[in-house]
C-alpha cells in the first residue's frame, strides 16, 4: 500500500518518537510512505484566526504537490494538520473557492487527494485478521486510557469517529492485546492551543485529563496526535503539583503501542524519549515476562 | 457593564450580524440561549463571559464589547460546542469570527495571542515552517514573559526533539506568494 505523508513541523522535533514508531511499523506492516516534496507548514494554530483564505490556501498547496506527484491520499500524523489540511479539502469541493484559492497559491488544484489521519490508515485500511497474525507480543495485562483529543474527531465534515464516543484506537488496542478502559474525557479538549498564551488555563485543562484517565483506572493513556502527548508528557509533573495527586501515566503514540507488539525494539521506537519514563510499564507486561 | 439601551444597539448593528452570516456562515439569530455550548466549554472556567453570553451580546448589539472582550481569546478551538448545539449556530466558528473581526477593528484585548499569531505566521511565511524555538524565544523577549516551558527546554535538546536552526523549505517564493496574493484580495491591507 502508497500514501502520501504529511509529516507536519513536529515529527521532527517534538513528536520525534512518533515519527521513528511511524517508520518502524510501516515497514513491518508492508505500508509504503511518500513525503510530500517541499511541504509548508499548514498554518493551524494561526491562520484561521487571522484570514479563512489564508487558512485554506496554506493548506491547499500541499495538497497540489500531492496532486502533482500522484498521491492520491495522503496520510497525516499530526491531529491539528490533520483537521486544517481535511478543512481545505472539505472547502475545495466548492468550485468558486477552488478557483480563488487556486489563484492565490498560483497553482491547479483539483482536490482530489484524500486527506487520511494516519490512525485511520494503520486501523480501518489494515485487515484485522492480518494485523492479529504479526503481533508477537500481546500487551496483555495492559489497562490503556484511550485519547483522541479534539481535533480528530470535531467538526463534523472531517470527523473520523464519533464526536463524544470515538472506539478506532481502543479498537485497536484491543486488537494488540491491550485492555482499554471506558473513561468520559476521551475527546474533552487538553488545551494545547493555549499552551503558550494561556498556560495556566491550558495546564487546568491538561490536569482534567490526566485525573480521569487515572480515576478510570488506566495504567497509561494513547493518542494520535504530537501536541496531544507533548502537552500530557510533558506538563504531567506540573499537573500533579496542581492536581496534588501522584499520576504516572506514560503517555504513548499508538504507533509506539503497535511497534512494540510487533515486536520492534524499544529504543527504536523512541520509547526511551519520553518525560515520564514509558518502558518499565511495558517490561512488565506478562507477555515480556 | 452598566445599563444599556438595547432598542438602539440592535438596529445600528445589524450590519455586523449581516456580515457574519455572509462572509462567515455565522447566523446568531438561530440561537436559542440554551446554554448547551457553554455547559460543555473546556475553558469556560477561563471565560468572563461564556460563548453563550458572548452570543447573547452580538444579538442584542454589544458589538464592540464583544469584540474586544478578552475571553473570545480563551476559546481553545476545539470545536466541542459546534458538535453539540441543537441549532447548528456553529459556536467555534462564530468565536473564531469574532477573533478576526477584533484584530482588522484594533480590538485585540489579548496581547500574548496577538503576538503568538503574528510570530507564528511570520515564521511561516519567511521559512514555510514552523520553527518552535525560535517562535518561542521570541515569544519570551516581545511578551516580556518566560514561557513556563523554558524549564524543559533542556530535556528537549538533549532528547534531539529541539533544533536551533530553523527549516526552510525550497520554495520559500511560494510563500510569500501566498501571504501576497490574500492580502491583495483583501485590498491591500492585511
Ligand atoms: S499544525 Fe503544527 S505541526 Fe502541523 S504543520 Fe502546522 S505548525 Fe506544523
Ligand atoms: S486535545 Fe489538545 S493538542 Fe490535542 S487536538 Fe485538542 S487542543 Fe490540540
Ligand atoms: S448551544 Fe447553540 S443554541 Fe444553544 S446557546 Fe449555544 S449557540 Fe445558542
Ligand atoms: S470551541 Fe471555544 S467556545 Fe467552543 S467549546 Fe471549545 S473552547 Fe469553548
Amino acid at each position: 500500500m502508497k500514501y502520501g505523508l504529511y509529516p507536519g513541523c513536529s515529527l521532527n522535533g517534538t513528536g520525534i518518537e512518533y515519527g521513528l514508531s511511524t517508520k518502524a511499523v510501516a515497514q513491518k506492516l508492508g505500508i509504503d510512505f511518500v513525503e510530500i516534496p517541499d511541504w509548508n507548514c499548514c498554518g493551524a494554530s494561526s491562520a484561521h484566526n487571522r484570514d479563512h483564505l489564508l487558512s485554506v490556501a496554506l493548506p491547499a498547496r500541499n495538497l497540489a504537490l500531492a496532486e502533482q506527484h500522484g498521491l492520491d491520499q495522503i496520510a497525516v500524523p499530526c491531529a491539528a494538520c490533520y483537521q486544517r489540511m481535511k478543512a481545505a479539502e472539505v472547502a475545495l469541493r466548492d468550485e468558486p473557492t477552488r478557483r480563488e484559492v487556486g489563484e492565490v497559491i498560483e497553482m491547479k488544484v483539483e482536490g482530489k487527494s484524500r486527506t487520511r489521519a494516519l490512525v485511520e490508515v494503520f486501523t480501518n485500511d489494515l485487515d484485522a485478521e492480518f494485523l492479529s497474525s504479526v503481533v508477537v507480543r500481546p500487551l496483555s495485562g495492559l489497562k490503556v486510557a484511550s485519547y483522541y483529543g479534539c481535533l480528530l474527531v470535531k467538526p463534523a465534515q472531517v470527523a473520523i469517529d464519533s464526536p463524544e464516543n470515538p472506539m478506532i484506537m481502543d479498537k485497536l488496542m484491543a486488537a494488540l492485546g491491550a485492555t482499554p478502559v471506558e473513561w468520559s474525557y476521551k475527546t474533552e479538549c487538553c488545551g494545547g492551543s493555549l499552551a503558550i498564551t494561556r498556560p495556566e488555563a491550558s495546564l487546568g485543562m491538561t490536569a482534567n485529563v490526566l485525573k480521569y484517565a487515572k480515576l478510570a483506572g488506566a495504567d497509561c493513556i494513547v493518542t494520535p496526535c504530537p501536541l496531544c502527548t507533548s502537552n500530557l508528557d510533558m506538563r504531567q509533573k506540573a499537573a500533579e503539583g496542581l492536581l496534588g495527586m501522584e499520576l504516572g501515566l506514560p503517555i504513548y503514540y499508538f504507533t509506539e503501542l503497535m511497534g512494540v507488539a510487533l515486536g520492534l525494539e524499544m529504543s527504536q521506537l523512541g520509547l526511551t524519549k519520553h518525560f515520564v519514563e514509558a518502558t518499565s510499564l511495558l517490561k512488565n507486561t506478562p507477555a515480556a515476562q | 457593564m452598566g445599563p444599556i439601551q438595547l432598542s438602539m444597539t440592535v438596529a445600528s448593528s445589524q450590519d455586523f450580524r449581516d456580515r457574519l452570516k455572509q462572509e462567515y456562515g455565522v447566523d446568531v439569530s438561530l440561537c436559542y440561549q440554551c446554554g448547551k455550548c457553554s455547559a460543555g466549554c473546556p475553558a469556560a472556567f477561563a471565560m468572563e463571559h461564556t460563548v453563550r453570553q458572548i452570543l447573547r451580546m452580538v444579538q442584542s448589539g454589544l458589538v464592540q464589547e464583544s469584540l474586544s472582550s478578552y475571553s473570545i481569546w480563551a476559546c481553545a478551538g476545539c470545536e466541542t460546542c459546534s458538535t453539540r448545539c441543537p441549532r447548528q449556530v456553529e459556536p467555534a466558528k462564530f468565536m473564531e469570527a469574532l477573533r478576526i473581526e477584533a484584530k482588522k477593528a484594533g480590538l485585540v484585548a489579548d496581547k500574548n495571542a496577538d503576538l503568538f499569531n503574528d510570530l507564528f505566521l511570520s515564521s511561516v511565511k519567511d521559512t514555510g515552517r514552523l520553527h518552535e524555538v525560535g517562535m518561542i524565544a521570541r515569544f519570551n523577549i516581545l511578551s516580556g514573559q518566560l514561557f513556563k516551558d523554558a524549564e524543559h527546554a533542556p530535556g528537549l535538546f538533549t532528547q534531539g526533539k529541539l533544533s536551533i536552526l530553523p527549516h526552510k523549505i525550497k520554495n520559500t517564493e511560494a510563500m510569500a506568494k501566498i501571504f501576497a496574493n490574500v492580502q491583495k484580495k483583501r485590498g491591500g491591507k492585511s
